[in-house]
C-alpha cells in the first residue's frame, strides 16, 4: 500500500479530512474523493483550464496542484456558485446567452469569469477576452461567452444585492 | 496521465528544506508554484524519487527594498510580483513582463524564483533578470553563494543549481537615473510561450546620449540571449533611428532561434529585430527625457 497522507480541505464551505496519496491532483481528489464532479478534467498539464477552481480566492488550474499542497486552503469549486437551487447570476448569464453548448469547458469558464467581475465588475470586452484566453472552448466560438459575462456584469451592475 | 510514485516531503522551514536537499541530493526536485513541474510529472517526464515541496516556506515569499534596489523572494507568487507597488515603482519591466507568463491562474500559483529555476528558454523572467543583472541567492547546507543572473541559465531547463542547491532570492540592483525599461514579446495567443520576447533598459545622460543600454531576448536561443553587440551600438550614441535600427539589426543577429510549426528561424529573426526597435524606443521614451 502506498503511503497516505492526512489533509484537510475546505471545499466550499464544508470542512473534508482526507488521506490522500502524495501524486494526487487536486482536481482528482474534488472528484473522486469528495465527489464533485462539476470540476472537469481536460487537458491535465494546464492548457484548457476545465479544472480550474478557486484556492484561497484566486483561480488555479486543480490538475497542476498536488492536494498534498492544497492542505489547509479553502477552494471553491464550480458547485460553489449557485445557491441551492437557485443559479448564480453568471450562471443565469451563460444559459441566457449561450455561453455553453456541450457544457466541458463550462466550469472552467464560470470560476475564471466569476473571478473577472469581482476583480473588475465592468470588464470591457477586450479585458474578458484576456480573461478567458486561459481557457479553452471547442464548441462555442466564444462569442456567446462572452456575451455571457458582458449579460453577468451588466445584470450586476442592475442588481447589487447579487453576490 | 497522473503523476508517478513519489516520496514527499513538506518541510516548514529552510533549514529543513535544504537538509532533504542535501540528503536525497540529484533524486530530490523542488516543488514550488507546480505550473511545469506537475506537467511534467503529468506527462511522466519527470521521474524524481523525492519531491520537495516548498510551499509552506511562506517566509520566502516577499518584495522588499534592498541597497536601493528590490529584493524578491523566490516563492513569491507572479501575481503578487506583477501586483507589488514596489516592483512597479522601482523596476515596472518585471511588472510588465510577469503579465505575459501564462494566464492569470498560472499566475497565481507560479512562484517567480520557480520560473527562473525552471529555465524554460522561452520564458521571460530569465530574460528580464539577464537585462537587469540580477544576482541568484543560493542557499544549500554547504553555504550561500550568489550568482549573476547572466551565468544562471546554462541551458534549456538547466541552471548553475547544483543537486542540494535552492535558489531563494532574486536580488535586483536600482538602475541608473534615467533609466527606462520595457518588455514586449509576441505570442501566437495571449498567454502561450513567446515566439520571441524582448528585454531593454536604456539609460541616457544629460545630454540625452545613450550611456548604458541592456538587451535581452528570449526564445531565440537554448538560453536568455544578451545582446551586447547591441548594447554597444547604442553607448555613446544619440537615439537616432538609425541608431536604433543598427541596435535592433544587431540584436536579432544574436539571435538562434529554433525552427518548428509555430515559426521557422528566419521569420523569428525578423522578429526579434522589430520587437527589439519596439523595445528600445519605448524604454527611451520611458527614461524620463524625450
Amino acid at each position: 500500500m502506498p503511503t497516505t497522507i492526512p489533509i484537510g480541505l475546505n471545499v466550499n464551505g464544508i470542512r473534508h479530512e482526507l488521506n490522500v496519496e502524495p501524486r494526487w491532483l487536486l482536481v482528482d481528489v474534488i472528484r473522486e474523493q469528495i465527489g464533485l464532479t462539476g470540476t472537469h478534467i481536460g487537458c491535465e498539464h494546464g492548457v484548457c483550464g476545465t479544472c480550474t477552481v478557486l484556492v484561497n480566492g484566486e483561480t488555479a488550474r486543480s490538475c497542476l496542484m498536488l492536494a498534498a499542497t492544497a492542505d489547509g486552503a479553502e477552494i471553491t469549486t464550480v458547485e460553489g456558485l449557485a445557491t441551492g437551487e437557485t443559479l448564480h447570476p453568471l450562471q443565469a448569464a451563460f444559459r441566457e446567452a449561450q455561453g455553453l453548448q456541450c457544457g466541458f469547458c463550462t466550469p472552467g469558464m464560470l470560476m475564471v469569469a466569476h473571478e473577472l467581475l469581482r476583480e473588475n465588475p465592468s470588464p470591457s470586452e477586450q479585458e474578458i477576452r484576456e480573461s478567458i484566453s486561459a481557457n479553452l472552448c471547442r464548441c462555442t466560438g466564444y462569442q456567446g461567452i462572452v456575451d455571457a459575462v458582458r449579460l453577468a456584469a451588466s445584470s450586476q451592475a442592475g442588481a447589487p444585492a447579487a453576490r | 496521465m497522473k503523476p508517478p510514485r513519489f516520496d514527499y516531503l513538506a518541510p516548514r522551514t529552510l533549514d529543513e528544506a535544504l537538509a532533504h536537499l542535501h540528503h536525497h541530493g540529484d533524486q530530490a526536485k523542488i516543488l514550488a508554484g507546480g505550473q511545469s513541474l506537475i506537467p511534467m510529472l503529468n506527462f511522466r517526464l519527470a521521474h524524481p524519487g523525492v519531491v520537495v515541496d516548498v510551499n509552506r516556506l511562506t517566509d520566502l515569499a516577499y518584495v522588499r527594498q534592498q541597497d536601493g534596489g528590490v529584493a524578491v523572494g523566490a516563492l513569491t507568487r507572479q501575481h503578487a510580483v506583477e501586483r507589488s507597488d514596489l516592483v512597479r515603482a522601482r523596476v515596472p519591466i518585471v511588472a510588465e513582463a510577469c503579465r505575459f507568463i501564462g494566464h492569470a491562474p498560472i499566475r497565481h500559483r507560479g512562484t517567480f524564483g520557480g520560473n527562473l529555476a525552471h529555465a524554460d528558454p522561452a520564458s521571460e523572467l530569465p530574460a528580464v533578470m539577464v537585462a537587469l543583472e540580477a544576482e541568484m541567492a543560493v542557499a544549500s547546507r554547504a553555504g550561500n553563494r550568489a550568482v549573476p543572473a547572466g551565468e544562471f541559465f546554462i541551458g534549456p531547463l538547466t541552471t548553475a543549481l547544483r543537486p542540494g542547491e535552492m535558489l531563494t532570492e532574486i536580488r535586483i540592483p536600482a538602475a541608473p537615473p534615467r533609466t527606462g525599461g520595457a518588455f514586449v514579446e509576441m505570442a501566437r495567443r495571449a498567454g502561450d510561450f513567446a515566439l520571441v520576447g524582448v528585454a531593454a533598459l536604456v539609460t541616457l545622460d544629460e545630454a540625452g546620449q545613450c550611456a548604458r543600454a541592456r538587451i535581452a531576448l528570449c526564445g531565440v536561443g537554448p538560453t536568455p540571449v544578451r545582446a551586447r553587440a547591441a548594447e554597444d551600438a547604442l553607448v555613446g550614441q544619440a537615439p537616432t533611428t538609425a541608431v536604433l535600427d543598427e541596435a535592433a539589426d544587431r540584436a536579432a543577429a544574436a539571435t538562434s532561434p529554433p525552427s518548428d510549426v509555430h515559426g521557422s528561424a528566419e521569420f523569428r529573426r525578423k522578429l526579434a529585430r522589430h520587437f527589439a526597435r519596439q523595445a528600445l524606443a519605448a524604454a527611451i521614451q520611458r527614461s524620463g527625457g524625450r
